[in-house]
């Protein structure tokens, strides 16, 4: 027998409680909430501080497409999002690009990064699939260390934003707030509209029964594939951005603990949750930010939490609060 | 003297000692996570922290209580096995019956936390530790200078790597382990603590990890991250020899610090990429690795 991650939702409440069109007015509304308070944080934090939680919270929706729809664990979504980092400052820095140009070579590499990495493991399920995501992970980590084009050890430095369209100037971090907010805005819709399609239904399917799928006739392999690469792409597409808010593409993007970092995201949010994951990024980039003159110490805390959520918390944040208000979340 | 496709035979045969040696910590290394994996299904990710701790163990044992190498290659595994026993009872048996992707995410959660630990009280140098006395020295083979130290790396792991093929499918207890890991309803309904069992055989995976951390402690300098790196590698070790075949975890570590040290005097800039590319070509060719079943 064989026990599946756990979906924090369970699917049978999409059919009680008012059904389908409740639970999408919902979602409607924390779409609304979201772009409210995209549009209110730079008033009150540091924009930079803010982007910074954009990107990984873009980057969490993107793992949480494979593990909590798909149940496939990577751990090697690093490599995409650093690999997207390091095409991007090269475009932008190297080849001048401007930043949507930039960003879109970006999507692209990570994209067929995922088709290739992606074609070799969904072979293999499970622990194994994680296991040999995270060794091409490591296989990109190393390439990144040496290559010349990567900058090894120092990584890109002082990526230039560009202008926009080769109109609008991006060097200021309150200009370029908009552009990285509607990138997430678009990001994530894409990921819930990628959720709930007939696509994303077939996804849930596979999670919940691969076997039985298989016996209906879905070319399951496909699915998952094809879940890879679009999950590897708009984790490009957070890396990519990132490297333009930074200014920087370096080793971090692409080391394992990157990897780790968004699978905790997820799992403090809640696994399968569809906005589980920016609660999660948030928490995760608060705790760096204002831990972060621990030092090592947050490495702890981080594991601590880790071993927490697995414990006892495997619902996460936005898990819970689903059953509490019981709608799907 | 005579060189071989351009290449120096002092250069040849260093690159393939140090090829061996690495060869000798991934076997060891993948040996216990194979162990654990067939009984427990659960990789390991902590391995390589567990690792590091039993090199930092015996750094501790000898800066603080003098405690020499040789004690300490026995001490060091039976003190972080038995942490692994702990580990085990108080925080994967709760997880016993879900998924097994839970397992893989709390031992990463305990990496952090064991390499945060270290890191907290150590810091990131790295910290010496001395070649034992009557291993130091060299022997003069005729077409090389062979560090006696080294020889006994590889000497101690084929030992321990033998020991372990042996106790698992040629005695009493390898049986009852064998028999646990195809079907640990029916091994408990004869009466055998199937827990126990579990709990010795994860403390035994570790105890390997730290063994090969101390015999690691005095070629490598005794830091932190020594795991961390290192551990990723020996995950494609295993994808390549098949996941949890003894015989596959053994023969792919030496065989493959061995490719890895050939690949260092012929092509040095994918020395640290040819491992992930076998796995590439294994998994194109036997998804299952090279001694695994088909799953």
């Amino acid at each position: 027998m064989s026990h599946h991650i756990e979906p924090t939702t369970p699917t049978q409440l999409q059919g009680k409680t008012g059904g389908r069109r409740r639970t999408a007015r919902h979602h409607m509304f924390v779409f609304a909430l979201i772009a409210a308070l995209v549009v209110i944080a730079p008033q009150f934090l540091y924009p930079v501080f803010v982007m910074k939680f954009l990107c990984f919270a873009l980057f969490a929706m993107a793992f949480n497409l494979m593990l909590g729809f798909g149940g496939l664990l990577s751990f090697g979504h690093a490599a995409f999002f650093g690999g997207a980092a390091y095409a991007t400052g090269h475009a932008a820095k190297v080849w001048g690009w401007p930043p949507e140009l930039a960003i879109g070579f970006a999507v692209l590499v990570a994209a067929v990064m995922g088709a290739v990495f992606g074609f070799l493991a969904i072979k293999s399920r499970g622990i194994y699939f994680a296991m040999i995501t995270l060794a091409f992970a490591q296989m990109v980590y190393f390439y990144a260390l040496q290559s010349p084009i990567t900058g090894g050890e120092d990584g890109l430095q002082s990526i230039p934003r560009n202008s926009l369209f080769g109109l609008v100037d991006l060097s200021s971090d309150r200009v370029f707030y908009w552009l990285v907010a509607a990138i997430f805005m678009a990001g994530i819709f894409f990921v819930y509209r990628v959720i709930h399609s007939p696509f994303g239904e077939v996804l849930k399917g596979i999670r919940e029964n691969e076997q039985r799928m298989i016996s209906l006739g879905y070319q399951v392999q496909r699915y998952k594939l094809v879940t890879f690469i679009i999950s590897a792409a708009l984790s490009g597409l957070a890396g990519g951005t990132k490297a333009l808010v930074f200014h920087l593409a370096s080793l971090v993007d692409v080391h394992w603990t990157m990897s780790g970092e968004v699978v905790l995201m997820t799992l403090i949010g809640g696994l399968g949750s569809i906005f589980g994951p920016i609660v999660g990024a948030g928490v995760v980039v608060a705790m760096q930010n204002y831990l972060a003159d621990l030092g090592s110490l947050v490495l702890i805390i981080q594991g601590m939490v880790f071993i927490v959520c697995v414990l006892v918390f495997r619902e996460g944040i936005v898990g819970v609060l689903a059953k509490w208000l019981k709608t799907r979340l | 003297m005579f060189e071989l496709l351009g290449i120096p035979p002092q250069a040849l045969f260093g690159q393939v000692l140090l090829g061996l040696i690495n060869g000798a910590f991934y076997a060891v290394l993948s040996l216990g996570l194979a162990v654990i994996f067939g009984l427990l299904n659960i990789i390991n990710f902590a391995h390589g922290a567990l690792y590091m701790m039993g090199a930092f163990v015996a750094w501790m044992l000898l800066t603080y209580l003098g405690i020499p190498f040789w004690a300490a290659l026995v001490v060091s595994p039976l003190i972080v096995g038995g942490i692994g026993m702990v580990i085990e009872r108080t925080l994967l048996r709760p997880l016993h019956e879900l998924d097994h992707l839970y397992s893989l995410l709390l031992t990463f959660g305990l990496t952090l936390v064991i390499a945060g630990l270290f890191q907290n009280f150590y810091g990131v140098s790295g910290k010496p530790y001395p070649i034992p006395a009557a291993l130091t020295g060299v022997i003069n083979l005729g077409f090389m200078f062979l560090p006696i130290y080294r020889a006994f790396i590889i000497v101690m792991a084929v030992i321990v790597c033998f020991g372990t093929w042996f106790l698992i499918e040629k005695t009493r207890l390898g049986s009852y382990l064998r028999a646990a890991t195809e079907n640990p309803e029916m091994v408990s309904a004869f009466g055998i603590n199937v827990p126990m069992l579990i709990t010795l055989t994860y403390g035994f995976g570790v105890a390997l990890a730290a063994f090969a951390g101390v015999l690691a402690a005095p070629v490598y300098s005794v830091n932190p991250v020594m795991g961390n790196d290192l551990i990723i590698v020996v995950f494609a070790v295993i994808v390549i020899g098949g996941m949890g075949s003894i015989i596959g975890a053994i023969l792919g570590g030496f065989s493959l610090g061995l490719v890895e040290g050939l690949t260092k005097v012929f092509y040095p800039e994918a020395s640290t990429t040819i491992i992930f590319v076998i796995m590439a070509l294994v998994l194109l060719l036997k998804p299952s690795g090279i001694f695994g079943r088909e799953v």
